[in-house]
């Protein structure tokens, strides 16, 4: 579903990892973990599409990623469902699931609610049931549990776990114990890029401002 | 698209969208007008042409640096980025949806403001038909200008800066249309190249604003 090989992802222009080669598969969830500032965000977002590998190779079917970084992309003045409506109709996803997606996150009571009024940790879940709306196997998750409670983190891991059941696959960058232990866990540590190596990119980094 | 435009169409209504700012503030600047240079017709409707076209930019660019700025804070910009929507498609709802909210209801009040100015009646149809054709080239230039600033912090002004040379085209056709009709020509050519104008905005523009939205969200 995602082969990562050898791919180097660079931030500002100067490399932060390197080398870094992983394969995921349906039904399975890989957790990546290092030390804050080796790059974990800048690794998602390349494989979201979002930005270009420095080096190697990334390969996933188009439109099989949905993406969940440290902001979910709501609107306070609009309510719970119609956020989720929204996200729906431009993913192209059918209008039944926002039901089923605010019932798997226990946000059905809140529906109505204007966004703006949600706490924290209901925005996160909102943000995740997103998730659920788009209906994309492959799951790339930043950070997904920050702001949430035991009971939400646990919710969300049988959420993740129904996904991968049905098919899915999940990326996950976070510092937290999910309760995944099926999960494989890559430590990215040894994939920082060198010195030397990072800096040799700068000459570089203004054309490739424009690539 | 369509989800798209109508979500920000919904989001200007509602409170602190900004919906009817531009409108208001081309109200004032037309009030104002009059208290700056005496309520004298003569002066005011020589120069009515040029004030309602500049009040019309202003009243424009108030509004412009929302347009992907508030996306990419709240990160539905990255959303919409990996979403089935191309980037060019998500610039041109955007920006037809800061027409519908800022363009459009400057061309229908048009007229009434063109009164405060002692606009000659025979100019009133001309100054709504060059502001119809040429407030769409506005929201249009105004969006490449806020997706190349959408990752610079307090990008408003740089923003004006980028933006306002773009609209001197135009600024002088839409003004010359409005000026030869109050004079009682018939103002074929400026009308053409203010239409040629828009045209070749809306065309070129998208994948130009797309463009830089790529790069500023790496």
């Amino acid at each position: 579903m995602l082969t990562v090989a050898d791919v180097a992802v660079s931030r500002g222009g100067r490399r932060a990892l390197e080398g870094v080669s992983f394969e995921l598969r349906p039904g399975h969830a890989l957790i990546l973990r290092g030390p804050n500032g080796i790059g974990k965000t800048t690794l998602l977002r390349t494989i979201a599409g979002l930005q270009d590998p420095a080096a190697g190779r990334i390969e996933r079917a188009s439109g099989s990623v949905a993406y969940a970084a440290h902001a979910d992309g709501l609107k306070g003045a609009m309510s719970v469902a119609e956020n989720l409506r929204f996200w729906a109709r431009i993913f192209g996803a059918a209008p039944a699931t926002v039901d089923a997606a605010l019932a798997a996150l226990n946000l059905s009571d809140l529906g109505s609610r204007p966004a703006a009024l949600l706490s924290a940790g209901q925005k996160r879940r909102l943000g995740l049931a997103r998730l659920v709306v788009l209906g994309r196997p492959l799951w790339v998750l930043d950070e997904p549990t920050v702001s949430l409670d035991d009971a939400s983190v646990a919710l969300f891991a049988g959420v993740v776990r129904g996904h991968l059941a049905g098919g899915g696959a999940a990326l996950l960058a976070t510092h937290v114990d999910l309760g995944l232990p099926e999960a494989a866990v890559l430590d990215l540590a040894p994939f920082r890029a060198r010195a030397d190596r990072a800096r040799a990119g700068r000459p570089a980094s203004f054309d490739e401002a424009f690539a | 698209m369509k989800a798209l435009l109508l979500r920000d169409l919904q989001l200007a209504t509602r409170a602190g969208g900004g919906f009817g700012l531009g409108l208001a503030f081309f109200l004032i600047v037309c009030t104002l007008v009059p208290f700056g240079v005496g309520a004298g017709g003569d002066v005011l409707s020589r120069i009515a042409p040029g004030i309602m076209w500049v009040g019309a930019l202003l009243a424009c660019l108030l509004s412009l640096d929302r347009v992907f700025a508030l996306d990419r804070e709240d990160g539905s910009l990255d959303l919409l980025a990996t979403a089935p929507v191309p980037l060019e498609g998500v610039v041109l709802a955007k920006a037809a949806a800061h027409w519908i909210t800022t363009g459009l209801p400057l061309v229908v009040a048009a007229p009434v403001f063109g009164l405060l100015l002692h606009l000659p009646a025979p100019a009133l149809p001309w100054l709504v038909l060059s502001l119809a054709l040429g407030t769409p080239a506005l929201s249009m230039l105004g969006a490449f200008g806020a997706a190349l600033t959408v990752g610079v912090r307090r990008g408003g002004l740089l923003l004006s800066l980028l933006v306002l040379p773009l609209y001197i085209p135009t600024l002088i056709f839409g003004a010359e249309v409005v000026r030869m009709g109050a004079a009682g020509q018939a103002p074929t050519t400026p009308l053409a190249l203010l239409s040629g104008i828009t045209l070749a905005v809306v065309a070129a523009i998208p994948f130009a604003a797309a463009a830089a939205l790529r790069v500023n969200l790496r």
